[in-house]
């Protein structure tokens, strides 16, 4: 699949493009928005405080309005971009990678050790994700890099359980049992013949999940167990504004409509990748076609 | 039938003392709570009477000892904030949440099952487009923001309901709303998907050929068979719900058990925290149960 043809094909799509667009937005401000609009974020304006949304007095960085120190919304929504989509980033791919070498191995494992990878994502898997992460958060401190790793940790059952039912089927195929035959390793297997047919899967799944992982993010940092202040995240202004509901609804609305616009952006786009990926589907003979034409 | 539950049941109480053993070390991780309850002006000796008194001078291992031994006398230890036994204070908080959650997961179902019905119906219809954007929008919204947005609209701006507590039946109204959104847009997918599949298998046609009126097959043949995957969803969303209810009950103030969990929390009230998470443990665990049980009354398959 060539790159020119994958975007011609997402250009038939209008949604799937537009959700492109945003996300390549929120993705470029997540790496140069702390650099572009640092200054901006953090001055405080004692002339400007309190601004309501859509006033352009002041100059373009309070359209979004300006909280009681007289910050603009609008810097503080596009310098926290970096931590949201950070954080949640991180996640994805750690637990992709991690529950998806552990999947593995519980799917080649004949012994015990598969048995008990199962029961421990039983356990993970039954009780609510969001407690374990606060307790976990409360323990060590709420330094991003932990919270990548209470997050990941919530989301490797997923990825376990997939690359773990996937290697289950492919490891009784014919090739697998080939090259059992003419010696091959456990290892060498394993990276040579099922990673390639296990990762767009996992791939996939990662895609899914990154607009999960964003929103669990979101919910840590409202409720006071995620980044910390002076740091921002989305999710950490929505829980600021809340104080201001009555006087200031611009506060947290803004930052939580920035969350959901690039949940849903995600969402939508992995949904058409997933589509345009399956060759089972109608996109995905689209995109053979496509790459054919 | 009852080898298949009782195994799954095996499985589950493991998981469940696995879990018991997780919090209770990583609470104790959490540091010694004497020093958040003591005075900053007690004495040591004040001090060193004060973790006597509560077990937290004697070693982890000795501590989890006791716990275990006193949890089959049926004794979860005192709440040291409330001064009350901490499984009180879980019991009385356990039935807000789980009124919640119940109401919550009964209308999520009943909504979802017509929803996707009717959208798997025509699939790529109008209906099931506008269908499946609601469903996407509604896995993509932030639950805390949603509350917030909520109480902006209907309590500040229209002063229609109440912004927090609880008591008339308008307390309910946002609260429920609130956490209906995720699980509504996950089970009216799942309905979608496997109504579709259900409505293209040959008994299906059978059923048409011989004449059976169209509301009849879709909400009776296929959707006894789509029942299966929408149950198995419904119950891993319970853990979910509970998520959802911890934030729910945070912006409105519920006196529900993710409350006093995230209190018990901040507070150091290890006891407190252990009696929250077994409520709600076993009743996740019960509930499993509940699930394996109707899933074989429903696929014969399973009660061999």
């Amino acid at each position: 699949m060539k790159l020119t043809n994958a975007f011609a094909l997402l250009r038939r799509d209008k949604l799937a493009f537009v959700a492109a667009i945003y996300l390549v937005v929120v993705v470029v401000l997540a790496i140069i928005g702390p650099e572009l609009f640092g200054k901006t974020a953090t001055a405080i304006n004692l002339r400007a405080r309190n601004l309501p949304s859509f006033d352009l007095n002041q100059g373009w960085e309070y359209y979004l309005g300006s909280d009681s120190l007289g910050r603009s919304v609008l810097a503080r929504i596009m310098v926290g971009a970096r931590n949201t989509i950070g954080i949640a980033f991180g996640s994805v791919i750690a637990s992709l990678c991690i529950g998806g070498a552990i999947g593995i191995v519980a799917g080649l494992s004949r012994g015990a050790l598969g048995n008990i990878i199962v029961r421990s994502v039983d356990v993970i898997m039954s009780f609510p994700s969001l407690l374990l992460a606060l307790i976990v958060l409360y323990v060590l401190g709420t330094d991003p890099v932990n919270i990548i790793v209470v997050l990941a940790i919530t989301r490797l059952p997923v990825y376990i359980r997939t690359a773990r039912a996937e290697v289950l089927e492919i490891r009784e195929r014919a090739f697998v049992s080939a090259a059992r035959v003419m010696g091959a390793s456990g290892f060498h297997i394993a990276i040579r013949h099922i990673v390639p047919l296990v990762l767009p899967t996992l791939l996939i799944i990662a895609a899914l999940d990154f607009a999960y992982v964003m929103l669990a993010e979101s919910a840590l940092s409202f409720l006071g167990m995620g980044v910390q202040p002076p740091d921002v995240t989305w999710g950490l202004m929505v829980a600021e504004g809340r104080a201001y509901i009555n006087v200031a609804w611009w506060l947290s609305f803004w930052p939580g409509l920035a969350i959901m616009l690039t949940a849903i952006a995600a969402n939508l786009l992995a949904s058409w990748f997933r589509l345009a990926a399956d060759p089972t589907l109608a996109a995905g003979r689209k995109l053979a076609d496509a790459a054919h034409a | 039938m009852s080898g298949y539950i009782l195994r799954r049941g095996g499985q589950s109480l493991v998981a469940l003392m696995a879990l018991l053993v997780l919090v209770f070390f990583l609470s104790r991780l959490t540091g010694n709570p004497t020093d958040l309850y003591m005075p900053m002006d007690a004495s040591l000796d004040q001090r060193e009477a004060f973790a006597t008194k509560h077990g937290f001078n004697d070693p982890l291992y000795v501590q989890f000892g006791t716990y275990l031994v006193n949890i089959a006398k049926f004794d979860f230890g005192d709440s040291i904030f409330q001064g009350r036994p901490a499984m009180q204070a879980a019991l009385e908080a356990f039935p807000v949440t789980l009124r919640l959650a119940l109401i919550t997961m009964v209308l999520a179902l009943g909504l979802s099952v017509l929803i996707g019905s009717l959208a798997a119906y025509r699939p790529g219809g109008l209906f099931d487009r506008v269908a499946s954007l609601l469903t996407i929008s509604s896995a993509s919204t932030p639950d805390f923001w949603l509350a917030i947005v909520g109480i902006l609209i209907f309590s500040v701006t229209l002063g229609w309901l109440p912004t927090s507590g609880t008591g008339t039946f308008w307390h309910w109204l946002l609260p429920i709303g609130v956490l209906l959104v995720r699980p509504l847009g996950l089970l009216t997918q799942v309905v979608r998907m496997s109504m579709i599949s259900a409505l293209a298998a040959p008994y299906v046609k059978t059923a048409r050929a011989k004449g059976a009126p169209k509301r009849r097959v879709v909400f009776v043949h296929a959707l006894r068979n789509s029942m299966l995957s929408v149950i198995t969803v419904a119950g891993d969303q319970a853990a979910a719900l509970i998520n959802g209810a911890v934030v729910v009950e945070t912006v409105f103030g519920w006196p529900g058990i993710g409350n006093l969990m995230i209190a018990a929390i901040k507070q150091r009230d290890f006891a407190v925290l252990q009696a929250c998470i077994l409520v709600t443990a076993v009743a996740i665990f019960l509930m499993n149960i509940l699930i394996d049980f109707a899933y074989s009354r429903l696929d014969p398959r399973i009660r061999g």
